[in-house]
């Protein structure tokens, strides 16, 4: 088969693949008998028209570039990680403890410590998984699903019977202390001429852009992301050039667990400012759209957390403003990792063979 | 914990067990031949849609089933689409459908029935009813096996006595029939079925289709039997925990049907929390009954599997020599 340019092969196919997802959402809604286009207006209107849209637009992405680099960690390694929401619901857990745990004097000391408190947690909830898979072989992607459903009931019993104040009805943490309240975006000098209203996004996001850039560096700079790279092309190789398969499958998946539980500094301390039940709200699947869509390159991610940050924010005000359920978010995110992740092929067979088109073409006109 | 308790439970988990079995077969079909399929959950979840919303537009349950077996059918082609003709990665086709059918299902069902994403409940002919097998009555007053025959074995919907009939002939299809051992070579070694002239793009889009029929069944099961209607996400993991309990079955028909009934046990002892807190004398909160099944699920597949040795070819799309 003839070979794809470079520059289609990085930039058309996932173009390609994306803009099949939106026809086929299109479809979609037309079937419901809803209007894509008015749907779509409303969307960018909503996510885009405004920097108060920006303002959640940018909130999404930062829990996306998080949850999509934890998925690109392990995929390096060749481990399909789908337990990032578990591991950021248990991120969020350690958010809370640390926030909770003093009357933090400044936000800069809170973020640190809660920062280490949620990559800590949502490693553990990898480690398990991760050493089952190094060491009974019990398959990683069943195992971390069982974990997303016990870190959902872990979270019910905890939010109810054991953090919750006494004297609160509903199911969540007490409130952080204010020293631990991270600046939004409106809250920074400068940003704040562009952000005027109050909006979720917050210093998280620059966190999240440096986490990006030391994920990159981890794996293409390092030995370590040497071995992990190695180990996920080819295991029998890797281990014949004497890569320790238990050590690389742990690294690579508490690393994973750590980026995914990141992600709840964005939304427990930036946002909530306490632990709610299923904080998360499904970002960490997201995470496995914006990993293959973004084609497990940190710069990707960090492109594709942006256009699903459009899509969430956008979808939220197609719930608010038109009939068309929530849910459609799941159906776009769904078609998105069908196209770019396992239909990928067909639109490179459909590519290559337009270009070979153009070539003959040349060719006869030589 | 009494006898008629230990019936009552034992008759939860056959319920219960019944879509994992279905399940857990559909996926033995397409993993014998080669392809994983994470997205039983999906189809499944497609499935009960599909059936709950057309038994309530029919009234007829028989219908309902074949809408459902159709929905599923279309996502089974689907992923055989790109992981068979456009060899795309398996896991990854699974994942997508099973958003897509966790979206699509509440959006159907949200523009048909605007009931918050569920279709209306379902009731008389429009459900699978309980059948009550011949001698029930009769024979209850015989100790011990007359209760447990009368409590556990009769009294189930149709599709449970079905589901039981779908172990010994997918044994006999896979084991004894030219197709079943075509179907276990491709997932073995799919060159040297090529090599013997036949088709392995067409065994596994068979073994693919078969896959959605089950899966059909089992989300018909969910919505018009188990439960009076769908629900959204109302699988709930079954999918993914069919899964488990095919590796520990270690892909075999027998051994998934006792797997899957230990796994509904699982689920029924979840249901009983006064039962699990008689046997083990302390106060149990719900969320750790609700966390038990996939808890369990974990520790089996971690440690009392053994060796389980998947299809070898499975998981690899088949390129054909040139």
């Amino acid at each position: 088969m003839d070979r794809l340019p470079r520059w289609a092969d990085v930039v058309l196919v996932p173009f390609v693949s994306l803009l099949l997802a939106a026809l086929i959402s299109a479809l979609v809604l037309l079937s419901i008998g809803q209007s894509p286009v008015q749907a779509f207006n409303v969307m960018v209107d909503g996510a885009l028209g405004s920097a108060y849209g920006w303002g959640y637009t940018l909130y999404y992405t930062t829990s996306f570039i998080f949850t999509g680099l934890a998925v690109t960690m392990a995929f390096h390694a060749g481990l399909f990680n789908i337990g990032g929401e578990g591991q950021a619901q248990l991120g969020g857990l350690g958010v809370a403890l640390v926030c909770l745990a003093l009357p933090w004097p400044h936000w800069t000391l809170a973020l640190v410590a809660a920062t280490l408190g949620a990559a800590l947690f949502g490693a553990a909830w990898a480690a398990i998984p991760a050493w089952l898979q190094a060491k009974r072989g019990s398959h990683i992607v069943i195992t971390t699903i069982m974990f997303n459903y016990i870190a959902a009931a872990l979270l019910v019993y905890l939010l109810v019977d054991v953090l919750r104040p006494a004297g609160q009805m509903d199911p969540a943490s007490a409130r952080f202390p204010a020293g631990a309240n991270l600046p939004s975006l409106n809250e920074i000098p400068g940003l704040n001429l562009i952000f005027t209203k109050g909006v979720p996004a917050n210093v998280t996001l620059f966190l999240a852009l440096a986490m990006a850039v030391v994920v990159w560096a981890i794996l293409w700079q390092t030995r370590l992301g040497y071995q992990i790279r190695a180990f996920g092309k080819s295991e029998p190789a890797a281990r014949y050039a004497g890569i320790n398969p238990v050590y690389i499958i742990m690294v690579s998946m508490l690393m994973s667990g750590a980026l995914a539980g990141m992600m709840s500094i964005n939304n427990v301390m930036g946002e909530a400012e306490r632990l709610l039940q299923n904080s998360s709200e499904g970002a960490g699947f997201i995470g496995i759209a914006v990993a293959l869509m973004g084609r497990n390159h940190p710069v990707g991610v960090v492109l594709a957390a942006l256009l699903f940050g459009f899509l969430y924010q956008g979808g939220a005000e197609l719930g608010l403003w038109t009939s068309i359920p929530i849910e459609m978010r799941i159906v776009v995110q769904g078609l998105v990792i069908l196209f770019t992740g396992a239909l990928d092929m067909m639109v490179r067979m459909m590519l290559t063979r337009i270009f070979g088109l153009f070539r003959s073409q040349k060719l006869g006109a030589a | 914990m009494d006898y008629n308790t230990l019936l009552q439970i034992l008759d939860s988990t056959l319920r219960l067990a019944t879509p994992l079995l279905l399940a857990c077969l559909a996926g033995l079909f397409s993993e014998r031949s080669g392809i994983f399929d994470i997205g039983l959950e999906g189809k499944m979840l497609a499935a009960a849609m599909a059936s709950g919303a057309v038994a309530f537009l029919t009234g007829s349950v028989w219908v309902g089933l074949l809408a459902g077996i159709g929905a599923s059918l279309a996502f089974a082609a689907i992923h055989g689409l790109a992981s068979i003709t456009f060899r795309g990665n398996q896991l990854i086709s699974g994942v997508a459908l099973n958003f897509l059918a966790s979206g699509l299902t509440v959006l159907i069902a949200q523009s048909l029935f605007k009931q918050g994403g569920r279709t209306p409940p379902l009731t008389g002919d429009a459900r699978f009813n309980p059948v009550t097998l011949p001698f029930a009555d009769a024979l209850q007053g015989v100790p011990i096996i007359g209760p447990f025959y009368h409590e556990v074995i009769s009294g189930h919907s149709l599709l449970v006595y079905v589901a039981l009939a779908m172990v010994p002939l997918s044994w006999w299809v896979l084991n004894r029939t030219r197709f079943g051992l075509r179907l276990r070579a491709v997932g073995e070694n799919p060159a040297a079925v090529d090599t013997a002239g036949v088709s392995v793009v067409g065994l596994r889009f068979a073994a693919v289709a078969i896959t959605g029929l089950l899966c059909g069944l089992a989300g018909a099961y969910m919505a018009t039997a188990l439960q009076a209607g769908f629900g959204k996400d109302m699988t709930a993991g079954r999918g993914y925990i069919a899964l488990a309990a095919l590796i520990f079955a270690k892909w075999r028909p027998v051994a998934a049907l006792w797997a899957c009934l230990l796994f509904g046990f699982f689920q029924a002892l979840a249901l009983r929390p006064d039962v699990v807190q008689a046997v083990v004398q302390v106060k149990v909160p719900v969320p750790f009954l609700d966390a038990l099944p996939y808890v369990l699920t974990v520790i089996v597949l971690a440690g009392f599997i053994g060796k389980a040795i998947p299809p070898r070819a499975g998981g690899e799309p088949y390129v054909k020599e040139r």
